[in-house]
C-alpha cells in the first residue's frame, strides 16, 4: 500500500511543478488542500460573527425585555418594531443562532479548515486524494450558506422551530407562519449534507491511503485520529439527516404525512431520526477539539501524551457508542419509559471514554515542562469547560433528574459548555497553527488577553444558566417576566446578559489579532514551537505539494518529546534516532 | 446563593422530593470531581512551569493507573444508573390508583383542561372544560391524560417536578400528587410556535374542603 500511494503522490508533484496558476485557480477555485483550508476558515469566522450577533439580539430581550434593542431601530417590520424583537423573531434568532454556529462556524473551521490543512500535512501527503471533489465540497458548502442566509429575507422570515425542527411544528407552515423560511432551511442543509459528505469521504481515503511511508496507525497524531472518527461519524449521520431533512421538506410542500398525525404520521419518528443524527453529530463537533487539544497539551507539556492508545480507542469507543445514545434526548417524549431506562444506560457508558481522555490530559501535565503560549491557554481552557459540560450531562442522564431540568436552561448551560467551549478548541488551534497556514506569528501578548477575558466572561456567561435552569427557567422562552416563578430570576438574567456582551466584544481582539498578524506578523520559522509532528517539517507556509522533491518518511510516534539521550526537548517524526525502552507502553 | 440547587423552586410533591436528593447525590458527586480535576489541573501547572534547566518526564503512561481510573468512573456510572432507574420506573411505570383524573389537551396556546364531572367518567354530558385551570385537592393522585390538537408542548409544572410531553396523534398518561396547598404555575416547556413564551396555566391544590366547595361551584346540580 505504501509504495502504491508513493507513486500516486510522485505523480502529483510532477503535476504540481509545472502549472502556474492564475489568480482565481489558485484563490477562488483552488484545489489545494491548504488553500481550501483557509477559506473553510474565513467562512466560519464570518457565520461565527453573524451567529454571535444574533446571540447578542436574543441576551437584550432576555435582559430587558420589549424595550428596543440599542442600534437596530432600523430593522423592518414585522421582525422588529422601533428595535423591539416580537415573539416570532425571538424564535427565528435563537433557530438561526444555533444553526449558524454549529453548521456554518464550528464545523467549517473544525473540520472543513482544520481538517483539510492538517491531514495531508499531518500523514506527510501531497494533497487530499480528491482535490477536486476537495474544492466541490467548499463550494457547495458557500452555495449552502447563501441559501441559508437568503431566508432571512423571505416573507415570513426565517425558519423558528428550533434547530431540531420538531415536527409537527416545523412540517407545516400553518403552525409558525413561516413558509419559505423554512424550506430554504431545509434545502440548505441538504446541500451543506453533500459538502460535508464529500468532504468525508476525501478525509477517510487520504487517511487511509496516502500516508508517508513509516507512518502507521498507532504513529498518527490524534488530531488525525479525531478528524478520522469525525469523518467516519459523518459519511454514516449525514444520509439519515438528509433523508429526514427531505421527507419534512416533502410534508411541507408536497403534501405528504410523514410527521402529520393528521395524516397517520408520527411525530416521534423525526425526533428519533433527528437525533439518530443529532447525538454522532455532537461528538462530530467535539471531537476534532479533543484530537486539537491533545496534541497542544503534548507540545507545550513538552512531554508524551499520555496513553496514547488509550486515548485513540476511548475515541473509537466513542465512535461506535454515540450511535446508540440518541434516546436520552427524548426521556420526556412520549417514548416508551422502558426505552428511557435503556438509553440512560447507554449514555452513562459513553460517558467513561470522556472521563478517561480527561484524565490523559491530566497525565500528560504531570511532569511535564509547562510552557503558557496562547495556545497551551487555549488548550487548557477546552479541557476544564470540557470537564463542566460533560459533569452536568450526567444530571441530565439521569432520568429522573432530567424530568426537572429538560428543556431548561440547564441544558442551554450544558450545551454551550461542550459545544461552545470547543471555541477554545478552535482558538488552540488558529493560534497554534497559524504560523504553518499564513508564515507569520501571531501577537502573543493579544492572544493572552484575548483569552483571559474571553475565559472569564464565557464562564460568567454560561455557568450562572446552571442556576437558571435549577431554578425551572425554560428555554426557548421570549420574555420570562411573563411567569411569576420566574420574575425574581431577573437580575440573573441581566447579568448574565452584560457578561455575554462583554464575552462578545472580546473577541475584537482576536479579529484584530488575526487581521494584523496575517500582514504584519513576525515572519514563522519552520517549526516555531519545536514540535514533533510532519507538518513542522514543512516550510510555513507550505509550497503546493507540501514536500519539495522528496516525500518525508516516518520513524517513529508523534509525541517523542524530551527523549533521554537526545539534547533538544523534541524529536520530530522524520529524525530517525532508537527510542529508549519504558514501561508502560 | 452560591449553593447551586438551593435555587430548586419548592417541592410540593411526593415523588419530588426523590428526584431532589438524586438531584444532590448527583451534584455533590460531580462537585468533588470537578474539585479533583481542575485542583490537579491548577495544581500540575503550577508544579511543573518551565524552568531552566529542568527537563519534562519521558513517560508513555501508566497502564494500571489508566486500568484503575476507567474501572472507577465505570463503577460510578453504574452506581448512579442503578440509583435512577427504580425511582423512574416509580414515577413512569407504577402510576397509583385513583379515582382523580381530567384530560390535558394542548393547542396552541393554551391548555384545555376537561374534568369527568361528579360520574367520574369522560365524554359524558357532566364533563366540564376549563381552559388553564387546573384544580385538585391535596395529597390525592391525580391522572393527568396529556394530548394535543396541533404540535408538540409540554406540561410542566415546576414545584411538582413533573414534566411531560404532549405529541399530537397520541395519549400520554403521567400523574402527580401534591402535597401542599396553593396556586401554581403550568409553562409550556417545549417550543409550541410563536406563543410558546406566555403559554400558561394555573395549578391550584385545594384543601379538602376548599375542593368540596369547588365541586359543588361547578356543579351546582349534583
Ligand atoms: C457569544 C456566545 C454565545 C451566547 C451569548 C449564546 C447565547 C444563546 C442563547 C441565549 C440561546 C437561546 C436559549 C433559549 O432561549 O432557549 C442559545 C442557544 C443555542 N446556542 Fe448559543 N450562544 C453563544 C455561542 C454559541 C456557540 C459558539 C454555539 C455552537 C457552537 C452555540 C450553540 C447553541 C445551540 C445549539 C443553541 C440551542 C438552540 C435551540 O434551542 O434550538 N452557541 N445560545
Ligand atoms: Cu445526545
Ligand atoms: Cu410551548
Amino acid at each position: 500500500m505504501m509504495s502504491e500511494s508513493a507513486g500516486v503522490q510522485a505523480a502529483h508533484a510532477a503535476h504540481a511543478h509545472h502549472e502556474e496558476l492564475g489568480f482565481l485557480r489558485t484563490y477562488v477555485f483552488s484545489t489545494d488542500h491548504k488553500m481550501i483550508g483557509r477559506q473553510f476558515l474565513f467562512l466560519g469566522l464570518l457565520m461565527l460573527v453573524v451567529g454571535g450577533l444574533l446571540a447578542m439580539m436574543m441576551r437584550w430581550q432576555l435582559g430587558w425585555p420589549e424595550t428596543p434593542v440599542p442600534g437596530m431601530s432600523w430593522a423592518p417590520e414585522p421582525y422588529m418594531f422601533e428595535g423591539i424583537i416580537p415573539p416570532q423573531t425571538y424564535n427565528m434568532l435563537f433557530t438561526m443562532h444555533a444553526t449558524i454556529m454549529i453548521f456554518f462556524a464550528v464545523m467549517p473551521i473544525m473540520i472543513g479548515c482544520f481538517g483539510n490543512f492538517l491531514i495531508p500535512l499531518m500523514i506527510g501527503a501531497r494533497d487530499m486524494a480528491f482535490p477536486f471533489l476537495n474544492m466541490l465540497s467548499f463550494w457547495t458548502g458557500a452555495v449552502a450558506g447563501v441559501v441559508m442566509l437568503a431566508g432571512f429575507f423571505v416573507p415570513g422570515g426565517h425558519a423558528a422551530s428550533g434547530w431540531t425542527a420538531y415536527a409537527p411544528l416545523s412540517a407545516s407552515a400553518i403552525y409558525t407562519g413561516v413558509d419559505w423560511g423554512q424550506n430554504l432551511w431545509n434545502i440548505s442543509l441538504i446541500i451543506i449534507g453533500a459538502s460535508s459528505l464529500m468532504g468525508s469521504i476525501n478525509y477517510i481515503t487520504t487517511i487511509i491511503n496516502l500516508r508517508a511511508r513509516g507512518m502507521t496507525w498507532f504513529r498518527l497524531p490524534l488530531v488525525i485520529w479525531s478528524l478520522f472518527i469525525t469523518a467516519i461519524l459523518l459519511l454514516l449521520a449525514l444520509p439519515v439527516l438528509t433523508a429526514a431533512l427531505a421527507m419534512l421538506l416533502a410534508d411541507r410542500m408536497l403534501g405528504t404525512h410523514f410527521f402529520l398525525p393528521a395524516g397517520g404520521g408520527e411525530p416521534l419518528l423525526w425526533q428519533h431520526l433527528f437525533w439518530y443524527f443529532g447525538h454522532p453529530e455532537v461528538y462530530v463537533l467535539v471531537l476534532p477539539a479533543m484530537g486539537v487539544t491533545s496534541d497542544v497539551l503534548s507540545t507545550f507539556s513538552r512531554k508524551p501524551i499520555f496513553g496514547y492508545r488509550a486515548m485513540a480507542m476511548s475515541m473509537i469507543s466513542i465512535g461506535f457508542l454515540s450511535w446508540i445514545v440518541w434516546g436520552h434526548h427524548m426521556f420526556l417524549s412520549g417514548m416508551n419509559p422502558a426505552l428511557g431506562t435503556a438509553f440512560m444506560m447507554s449514555t452513562m457508558v459513553i460517558a467513561v471514554p470522556s472521563a478517561i481522555k480527561t484524565f490523559n490530559w491530566l497525565g500528560t501535565l504531570w511532569g511535564g515542562s509547562i510552557r503558557l503560549t496562547t495556545p497551551m491557554l487555549n488548550g487548557l481552557a477546552f479541557v476544564s469547560i470540557f470537564v463542566i459540560g460533560g459533569l452536568s450531562g450526567v444530571f441530565m442522564a439521569s432520568t429522573p433528574v432530567d424530568i426537572f431540568i429538560h428543556d431548561t436552561y440547564f441544558i442551554v448551560a450544558h450545551f454551550h459548555y461542550v459545544v461552545a467551549g470547543i471555541v477554545f478548541g478552535l482558538f488552540a488551534a488558529v493560534t497554534y497553527w497559524f504560523p504553518k497556514m499564513f508564515g507569520r506569528m501571531m501577537n502573543e501578548t493579544l492572544g493572552k488577553i484575548h483569552f483571559v477575558l474571553t475565559f472569564i466572561f464565557f464562564n460568567l456567561t454560561f455557568f450562572p444558566m446552571h442556576f437558571l435552569g435549577v431554578a425551572g427557567h425554560m428555554r426557548r422562552i421570549w420574555n420570562p417576566l411573563q411567569y411569576e416563578f420566574l420574575q425574581p430570576l431577573q437580575g440573573m438574567n441581566q447579568f448574565i446578559s452584560v457578561s455575554a456582551f462583554l464575552l462578545g466584544l472580546s473577541q475584537i481582539l482576536f479579529l484584530v489579532n488575526l487581521c494584523w498578524s496575517l500582514f504584519a506578523g513576525k515572519k514563522a520559522e519552520v517549526n516555531p514551537w519545536h514540535a514533533n509532528t510532519l507538518e513542522w517539517a514543512a516550510p510555513s507556509p507550505p509550497p503546493h505539494g507540501n514536500w519539495g522533491e522528496h516525500l518525508p518518511v516516518v520513524h517513529h510516534g508523534p509525541y517523542e518529546y524530551s527523549v533521554p539521550g537526545v539534547e533538544e526537548d523534541y524529536l520530530p517524526q522524520t529524525t530517525p534516532h532508537a527510542l529508549p525502552v519504558t514501561a508502560g507502553h | 446563593m452560591w449553593d447551586m440547587l438551593s435555587w430548586l423552586p419548592e417541592n410540593v410533591s411526593t415523588y419530588g422530593g426523590e428526584i431532589d436528593s438524586l438531584f444532590y447525590i448527583i451534584y455533590y458527586i460531580t462537585g468533588v470531581a470537578f474539585l479533583l480535576v481542575a485542583g490537579a489541573m491548577i495544581a500540575f501547572v503550577i508544579m511543573y512551569r518551565h524552568r531552566e534547566g529542568r527537563r519534562a518526564k519521558y513517560l508513555h503512561g501508566n497502564t494500571i493507573i489508566e486500568i484503575t481510573w476507567t474501572i472507577v468512573t465505570a463503577l460510578i456510572f453504574i452506581v448512579l444508573a442503578f440509583m435512577s432507574q427504580p425511582l423512574w420506573g416509580r414515577i413512569k411505570q407504577e402510576v397509583p390508583p385513583t379515582d382523580l383524573q381530567v384530560r390535558v389537551t394542548a393547542k396552541q396556546f393554551n391548555w384545555e383542561i376537561v374534568y369527568p364531572g361528579p360520574d367520574g367518567k369522560f365524554d359524558t354530558a357532566d364533563d366540564l372544560q376549563i381552559d388553564n385551570e387546573l384544580h385538585v385537592p391535596v395529597n390525592r393522585a391525580v391522572h393527568v391524560f396529556l394530548a394535543s390538537k396541533d404540535v408538540i408542548h409540554s406540561f410542566f409544572l415546576p414545584q411538582l417536578r413533573l414534566k411531560q410531553d404532549a405529541v399530537p396523534g397520541r395519549v400520554i398518561q403521567a400523574w402527580f400528587q401534591a402535597t401542599k396547598t396553593g396556586k401554581y404555575e403550568i409553562p409550556c416547556a417545549e417550543l409550541c410556535g410563536f406563543g410558546h413564551s406566555g403559554m400558561l396555566g394555573h395549578l391550584t391544590v385545594h384543601s379538602p374542603e376548599e375542593y368540596s366547595k369547588w365541586i359543588k361551584e361547578q356543579w351546582p346540580s349534583r
